[in-house]
């Protein structure tokens, strides 16, 4: 007889059922044989519904942030819904400045699922979170009838640090700052799109998805002071991100479209299907606002990280009661680009 | 890309506009309507307008299926997805479209209806076969371009003997909508409608050929010149339009050599008279009923008709009456001239046709263009 009388989970062959979610011995037993063991650390071998951690450093603030994901399809070229939503939320973190320290999860399954897909996914979030440094430090997980769900949906919150003086958000666009961008725009969306069981094409582009925390890092340490707003440009693209940023800041932004970085592929791709690259999503990119006198070194750094090759120079942020977005078309027109209107690509993060 | 970065080159771009301003006469203005909402992107999108002498004016016309697409019909697929249970498939930009009780299809859809966006008739085609036990509707829109794909499917599901497959028809004609547009009231006065030409459609014309534009190129005595939808043809086809009103010509010219031909696309051609025949009248939502100026399916493919398989009754719905839509599509009036523009009627909450697609006059002034009318403020 087995050690425990408990027969292991069929991970080749078995689906999750309503008592997975039922808090019995089964929910018990997805939890420990499937994620607690590709997810590993000190903080979840506490074995409690919470997890107890260090308080931060002195002259330190806690940061904290949350994102929940329905990407589909839920595997697409380049990551999975399980490393997009541990590589969404550090960069949710990452964007205020400060240094990611732990992530939690919650899992929210269709009955019927199955446990081989559901232990790529797991899998795959735990190759990324240890790639990142940066533990999944408690989860949940529930279960919803058949039609209920699709497939699995994920919800990472993550808790960070930043120093106290270090303020960096998305009302401190000044006129005259510099707009940088990281590298390539387009990639994730047109990756997930290309996957979509309407769309009959093949593409050998991968999704950006990546953690950009060690890219934020870099930045800060070539300029302690001077970089005032970082985002990373997700669902409604670069266009969307820098009309929430010229809100919010109360300026305008005066681009050149020749500056802005895409690959070949992925323009034709956007060409083909009538989309415009500007609100189309990206998961490992990010739009750093930064004053004048340090663009430079900033943007060095970028490219001297491998997540920051590509980076640019797109633009500057203008004084503009209207908080408009102009771009100076390659064409040598000029031309608005406005926020997203209705949706481009549903369910893309 | 290459092919196409070619016809967006700015340096040749300046040439062309150069050489607009060169031939330009300076006792009069000049007012060209580009009929095809392709063209009115590409003129908002590339910042063509920047480029284009002050006296060179462009009028956006009503070449949008979307747009020129009537509350009424909106009304009738919406009624087939919720009350009859079928499974409506059509473009996406159909989706926002607004219709009568505060809905649309996107809205109809969180209601429970089962709509779902195609990227070609022929995918409604193979839902319908892959789902026998449903009826499959395609809410089929558009010019002479999308029209030919359309016949292929109704042709196709014949063939096949799919019961289950239909097709609720709105393809529309341009020659009989820019005639429309030069009939109206405003036109017959003379001077009251500024347009001194028009830059003919791309797509529609590789289908129906340049043949077609010549009886009312004549007859009206409007230049027209058939334009592709890259910046670099439509800066071409206004420069060639200005040659042709300062010579007192009014010819139909070909700019997009590389795809229009005088007789267009005869297979297509062939394949949409085998399976629809002209609609005595159609409502254009903006321009009213125009007579002669859409399709139907023929009797002999009856079946796969939707109207007829679903004995729908067709109630026309009046617009919001501040709303210029109408005024706008012939020319008469500006997007800004507009009271709701801007204020009520936004990308998000379009009131009239002209704001529901991208390639509506006021959507594309509203996206691409409003930064130049002061009084639109942000908020």
């Amino acid at each position: 007889m087995k050690k425990g009388y408990v027969r292991p989970l069929d991970l080749r062959h078995g689906r999750v059922d309503m008592n997975h979610g039922a808090g019995g011995r089964a929910g018990a037993q997805l939890i420990e044989q499937l994620f607690a063991r590709a997810l590993d650390n000190e903080f979840l071998r506490q074995g409690d519904d919470g997890a107890r951690l260090p308080a931060p450093p002195p002259g330190h603030r806690l940061v904290m942030a949350t994102d929940a994901h329905v990407v589909s399809p839920l595997f697409f070229p380049g990551g999975d819904i399980g490393s997009l939503s541990v590589h969404g939320t550090i960069n949710d973190v990452a964007m205020l400045g400060a240094t990611p320290l732990y992530l939690s999860a919650s899992f929210i399954l269709e009955e019927g699922f199955a446990l081989s897909e559901l232990q790529r996914i797991v899998d795959s979030m735990a190759a990324a979170s240890r790639a990142a440094g940066v533990p999944v430090v408690t989860g949940d997980t529930k279960v919803v009838e058949k039609g209920k769900g699709d497939g699995v949906f994920i919800s990472t919150t993550g808790v960070g640090i930043v120093p106290e003086d270090r303020l960096i958000g998305g009302a401190r666009a000044r006129p005259g700052d510099v707009v940088l961008l990281s590298g390539t725009i387009g990639e994730h969306g047109v990756a997930v799109l290309s996957q979509r069981e309407s769309l009959d094409f093949e593409t050998a582009i991968v999704s950006d998805s990546a953690a950009l925390h060690t890219l934020v890092a870099a930045m800060l340490a070539a300029a302690p002071s001077g970089v005032q707003v970082l985002r990373d440009p997700t669902r409604g693209g670069l266009a969307t991100t820098l009309n929430e940023i010229a809100h919010q800041s109360g300026v305008g932004m005066s681009l050149v479209e020749s500056d802005i970085p895409m690959l070949a592929q992925v323009e034709a791709v956007c060409e083909l299907l009538g989309l415009d690259p500007l609100y189309v999503a990206n998961e490992g990119k990010l739009v750093a606002i930064v004053a004048p006198e340090v663009a430079d070194a900033v943007l060095a750094a970028m490219r001297a990280h491998p997540l920051g090759r590509h980076a640019a120079r797109i633009g500057r942020v203008t004084d503009d009661a209207r908080h408009f977005v102009e771009m100076a078309t390659r064409f040598g027109g000029c031309r608005l680009v406005d926020w997203l209107s209705g949706e481009q690509l549903p369910r893309i993060c | 890309m290459k092919y196409i970065d070619e016809y967006r080159d700015g340096e040749l771009a300046r040439g062309i506009a150069a050489r607009i301003a060169e031939q330009l006469r300076t006792d009069r203005r000049y007012h060209f309507m580009e009929f095809c909402g392709g063209h009115t992107h590409t003129i908002s999108r590339y910042g063509i307008a920047e480029l284009l002498p002050a006296s060179v004016r462009m009028i956006h016309g009503p070449g949008c299926p979307v747009c020129v697409l009537p509350i009424g019909r909106i009304d009738q697929a919406i009624a087939l997805a919720l009350d009859r249970g079928v499974t409506l498939c059509t473009y996406g930009d159909v989706m926002r479209v607004p219709a009568s009780g505060e809905l649309s299809l996107l809205r109809a859809k969180a209601r429970g209806a089962d709509i779902r966006m195609v990227y070609s008739a022929a995918d409604a085609l193979k839902r319908a076969r892959e789902h026998p036990d449903h009826e499959v509707v395609f809410l089929a829109i558009g010019f002479e371009t999308t029209t030919p794909p359309t016949a292929l499917v109704i042709r196709q599901a014949a063939r096949e003997g799919l019961g289950n497959f239909s097709v609720l028809c709105n393809h529309v004609l341009t020659p009989s909508a820019i005639t429309h547009i030069l009939e109206s009231a405003e036109a017959r006065q003379f001077g009251a409608v500024p347009i001194d030409g028009f830059i003919g459609p791309a797509h529609v014309s590789i289908v129906i050929g340049s043949a077609p534009y010549e009886p009312f190129a004549e007859r009206y005595r409007k230049p027209v010149v058939i334009a592709g939808f890259e910046p670099l043809d439509v800066m071409q086809a206004i420069a060639m339009l200005v040659r042709q009103v300062n010579e007192g010509r009014a010819e139909v010219e070909n700019e997009f050599v590389r795809a229009v031909t005088r007789e267009g696309n005869r297979a297509a051609q062939a394949v949409v008279a085998e399976v629809f025949e002209l609609r005595s009248s159609f409502e254009w939502r903006g321009l009213g009923e125009v007579p002669f100026s859409a399709l139907q399916i023929r009797p002999e493919f009856a079946a796969f008709d939707a109207e007829r398989r679903f004995g729908l009754v067709y109630r026309p719905v009046p617009d919001h009456k501040q709303c210029e839509c109408g005024a706008i599509l012939r020319g008469v009036k500006r997007p800004s001239d507009c009271k709701l523009f801007g204020n009520v009627c936004t990308p998000e909450t379009p009131v009239g046709s002209c704001m529901v697609s991208s390639e509506g006059a006021c959507a594309a002034h509203y996206s691409y263009g409003r930064f130049r009318d002061i009084e639109v403020r942000a908020t």
